[in-house]
């Protein structure tokens, strides 16, 4: 039986007094995956058929190894911030909440890694 | 994990009908949501036709008419029948609103009456309202300040005053919290568009001297930023108010306060 008052479940542990800078990376990498995807998107259309070497050159450029690492942390970063939202808001049970959390976050860790990785052994292979 | 199945005696079944007097030219469904927590039973939907030419022209005309003289044990909240108490709120076609602002002409066909979403239900349109009303207590809706009370009164100026206008008008009739689906899942920790506009009239108040500590105290993963700017709070406003902007005004404030 719960016998604890409105206003004291209400207040809870108190505010977290954080939030802001989540909600604010969240907007400022919506910003950012603006220019970077149609960056990206137009890099595709008008390199899809080119030769592996082309490619290859082409992502060793310094401007473009550039721009594919900013989009990668960009689109990472992004995504695990808006994925967390959507677990806060739809999972209820406590250790679901937090293993999923921490598992969005490993993956997004691992794949964005991986994908820098790659592109450095494409620069530093041509170099 | 994500609950999918709705708990015990949530389903809600056909009810009973009454017809209108044989005489009755200009008739009117009104289907309206009925659950005794008392009875044990489940929630069912009963159908009562009125004759129009002889009831007034709002929805709440026809629910006090019904309880009158169709069924007495119709139960709901109301009492200025002008849109300034904010009792008499409920969803109505589909839409929370007040049943007293709510003309019968406006709803096409059938008129669907439910209590206001993702609320207990005390009785039939009656919503079980206390946690809103301690959210609202918790963001202490009242002037506070350090500077010794002038001889007369705090004194604005004519445009801080207007920084209030859209603000101190809502009546906190609960329509834009229950229409907000982040209220519904997350409603024991956010506070909600009607209690957030209300922090926000306080934030916006040019007497008041303690924007710093009602920012911290908002400044949460759930209490404010639990809204995703859904609108549904804008929309819904019987009052033709706008929660979703004095929401996103909060976090502006948080924002300028960072850098």
């Amino acid at each position: 039986m719960k016998m604890q008052s409105d206003l004291g479940r209400v207040r809870g542990l108190g505010s977290a007094k954080s939030g802001s800078s989540h909600w604010w990376t969240q907007r400022v990498t919506a910003v950012a995956n603006l220019p970077l995807g149609i960056w990206f998107i137009v890099s595709i259309l008008s390199g899809h058929t080119a030769s592996y070497d082309a490619v290859h050159a082409w992502l060793s450029s310094y401007f473009h190894s550039t721009m594919m690492i900013l989009m990668i942390v960009s689109v990472a970063v992004h995504c695990t911030h808006g994925l967390q939202v959507v677990i806060e808001d739809y999972v209820h049970n406590r250790k679901a909440e937090i293993v999923s959390l921490m598992l969005i976050k490993a993956v997004a860790a691992f794949l964005s890694v991986a994908a820098i990785v790659s592109v450095l052994r494409i620069v530093f292979a041509g170099a | 994990m994500v609950e999918f199945n709705l708990p015990a005696n949530s389903v809600v079944k056909e009810g009973k009908s009454f017809s209108a007097p044989a005489d009755a030219k200009n008739t009117r469904s009104f289907k309206i949501y009925r659950y005794d927590p008392d009875s044990g039973d489940n929630p069912r939907t009963d159908t009562y036709d009125i004759d129009l030419d002889k009831c007034g022209p709002m929805v709440l005309d026809a629910l006090i008419k019904i309880k009158n003289e169709i069924d007495a044990t119709l139960t709901f909240r109301r009492s200025c029948r002008e849109g300034i108490c904010g009792s008499c709120a409920m969803n109505i076609d589909g839409r929370n609103t007040l049943a007293c602002l709510k003309p019968i002409d406006d709803i096409k066909g059938e008129v669907k009456i439910y209590p206001l979403p993702h609320m207990p239900v005390v009785k039939d349109l009656v919503p079980d309202l206390s946690q809103p009303y301690a959210q609202l207590a918790s963001i202490e809706p009242w002037l506070k300040a350090d500077s010794p009370p002038p001889v007369g009164e705090r004194l604005q100026s004519r445009e801080e005053r207007a920084q209030l206008d859209g603000l101190w008008e809502c009546i906190l009739c609960f329509s834009c919290s229950t229409a907000c689906p982040s209220y519904w899942w997350n409603s024991d920790r956010y506070l909600g568009p009607a209690v957030l506009l209300q922090a926000y009239r306080w934030l916006a108040d040019s007497r008041d001297e303690y924007t710093g500590e009602r920012l911290d105290m908002l400044e949460d993963p759930f209490r404010l930023y639990r809204c995703h700017t859904i609108m549904n709070c804008t929309n819904t406003c019987p009052k033709g108010l706008n929660p979703a902007l004095a929401i996103t005004e909060i976090k502006k404030m948080i924002a300028e306060r960072r850098a």
